[in-house]
């Protein structure tokens, strides 16, 4: 009896999983289906789910009035550069609190997550005018910049949680061994600590990639990243529904494939690096 | 070379004063062992030496040299850790080959001395393998070659056989005692185990909450242990320490008798009692004595022949010439 009961509570799980999982999932799949249709049946009503003519007109429109190449490689670079500048602050900052903790760690570690607590309209207006001042509006330095501020404090947090996992006493190891803590970092930490690194650089990578408040103000032409493109398809007069979804899985899809073969290459990293 | 002298050295931990000032030689060539109950400051006084804490005040010098403010790494000391410490993501080879790394040491000298460490550590057949793939006492070996490698002035061990089974650790201990026969290589040795501390030592420190309670040889920590403390820490079963009528006949606050130096008869004796537990270890057998108006239980250590149960009654007489006899501070008196 214990038994069909188990089989029976499994079967309702993977149900419920399911059923969440598409939910979730649905908007993109709605999405990606009106990207196929025409303007008239994106609007039709009551909804056509399956069964129209498809189509891919609203691909060729697309890529006929905006150049998708420069968008895509805008996001690229915005959404990369951040995060690898990210990192690159953020691994030393989270090794010290994590192996050198003083009295006040913790209370830096909140300080600085409470500043993602303050909504980002509130400082818009001091960084629009700094960016002006600067010669930063609009390029992809400077927008690199804000996002990599952004997603800091995430950053930070995620390593100072995996690198908490490495026990001291292999540091020590290291240091005894000679290295320095440019080496410690190098050749022991980081390597130790790439399934963390890597999961924490993916996740600030999309976070980076759908950042679209900043990328919308402070951008125009030159260093507009996918978000703007997808923006620049919502007109508040014409409804253009067919092609707003054809522009939005333009610039969703790499990111979506790029986290599907990421997901893999992160399942091995954490199963290689399980040495305890 | 590797002379070690700690001059008056403290370490507190903010208002925690975990070592007071303490001086300590340990000479060129000594296996010394850091022995005391948890938290006695054993393992904090190993790290003050090897530069993983820095000294509060009071200086560490290593071959006539200041080495208080030297980073590790310059000391030229290894540390074979308690977790054993290896780099997870690294094959046993290039574990070993760090240190020598970190040191820039040509590549052919690495090689050779990678073989000749492998070879005598039994590690030849490992060396590309991963520490996750290598059994506990492996394990330790490795982190004896990593150690081995440096060619260091003196190796420090932290508990380094607490990790490992009890039959290992027995083996373990005798690799490293040769290990230091053949090297002839200063070693500091922390361990909480006693019997660690009288079979691998040329000289015991004995610390208790930081402060040194005795320096010694293993012989002389047991033949005059200088006070109650280091009577009952060393000698395994411990020390009978008490005090009342017997210690004022021997004009003392305490007396302590070893339990191997107290005859037991079923005759006649000095003291008497009830045999509680007999521990038979088929050598010997120790006996627990009850009801002795001496102490809770008195343990004696008889022949392994000697037949004698539960709540028998039985005499016992120490022998007069190895009683302890201490005042009231607990000092020998």
């Amino acid at each position: 009896m214990a038994r069909a009961v188990t089989t029976q509570r499994k079967a309702l799980n993977t149900l419920a999983a399911w059923t969440v999982g598409l939910l979730i999932f649905f908007p993109i799949l709605w999405t990606i289906l009106t990207s196929f249709k025409t303007e008239a049946t994106a609007i039709a009503d009551p909804p056509v789910f399956l069964f129209f003519d498809w189509t891919t007109e609203n691909y060729s429109a697309v890529m006929q009035r905006s150049d998708y190449a420069e968008f895509l490689w805008n996001s690229i670079v915005i959404a990369g550069g951040s995060t690898i500048l990210g990192l690159i602050v953020a691994i030393p900052a989270a090794w010290s609190m994590a192996f050198v903790p003083s009295r006040r760690t913790k209370d830096i570690l909140l300080w600085m997550l409470s500043t993602k607590m303050l909504p980002a309209v509130g400082v818009l207006y001091p960084i629009y005018l700094m960016f002006i001042k600067l010669g930063l509006l609009d390029t992809k330095i400077g927008l690199t910049l804000v996002l990599m501020l952004i997603n800091l404090p995430i950053i930070v947090w995620m390593l100072y949680t995996y690198f908490r996992e490495i026990p001291g006493e292999i540091l020590e190891a290291a240091r005894m061994d000679g290295a320095s803590l440019r080496d410690e970092i190098l050749y022991v930490l980081t390597p130790m600590a790439v399934p963390g690194i890597a999961s924490t650089l993916l996740l600030n990578f999309i976070l980076a990639w759908n950042e679209a408040f900043w990328t919308l103000n402070l951008t125009a032409a030159k260093a507009a990243p996918l978000t703007a493109f997808i923006a620049s398809y919502s007109s508040p007069e014409g409804l253009f529904y067919a092609k707003l979804s054809a522009a939005s899985t333009m610039a969703i899809a790499p990111i979506l494939i790029m986290g599907w073969f990421s997901q893999k290459q992160l399942v091995r990293g954490l199963t290689f690096g399980a040495v305890k | 070379m590797g002379r070690i002298t700690l001059d008056k050295v403290t370490k507190s931990f903010g208002e925690v004063n975990v070592i007071p000032p303490l001086d300590l030689t340990i000479n060129d060539g000594e296996f010394v062992v850091f022995v005391g109950p948890s938290g006695c400051g054993k393992s904090t006084l190993l790290r003050l030496i090897a530069g993983l804490e820095d000294v509060t005040s009071g200086q560490i010098r290593i071959d006539g040299e200041d080495a208080t403010r030297m980073a590790p790494a310059q000391r030229g000391l290894a540390m074979v850790f308690q977790s054993y410490a290896l780099y997870p993501h690294m094959s046993v080879r290039k574990n070993i080959a760090f240190p020598m790394k970190m040191a820039g040491i040509p590549e052919d000298e690495q090689k050779r001395r990678i073989d000749s460490a492998a070879k005598a550590l039994n590690l030849t057949d490992y060396l590309d393998r991963r520490p996750g793939q290598l059994s506990g006492g492996q394990r330790q070996r490795v982190a004896i070659g990593r150690a081995i490698v440096r060619e260091p002035s003196a190796f420090l061990f932290d508990e380094p056989l607490s990790n490992l089974d009890a039959a290992l650790r027995v083996g373990m201990r005798l690799e490293i005692m040769e290990l230091h026969k053949r090297l002839a290589t200063t070693m500091i040795y922390v361990t909480h185990d006693q019997v660690e501390a009288m079979t691998m030592a040329d000289k015991i420190v004995v610390l208790r909450a930081g402060n040194i309670e005795q320096v010694g040889s293993p012989l002389e920590l047991y033949r005059e242990p200088r006070n109650e403390f280091v009577a009952g820490f060393i000698g395994s079963p411990k020390m009978n320490i008490f005090g009342g009528n017997p210690a004022q006949q021997h004009g003392a606050q305490k007396i302590g008798v070893r339990p191997e130096h107290i005859a037991a008869s079923t005759e006649a004796g000095t003291w008497q009692g009830v045999v509680g537990v007999a521990e038979h270890l088929g050598s010997d057998t120790f006996l627990h004595v009850h009801e002795t108006g001496l102490a809770e239980t008195i343990t004696v250590r008889v022949d392994g022949e000697l037949s004698v149960k539960h709540g028998d009654r039985i005499f016992l007489t120490p022998e007069a010439d190895k009683i302890h006899r201490f005042d009231a501070q607990g000092l020998r008196a």
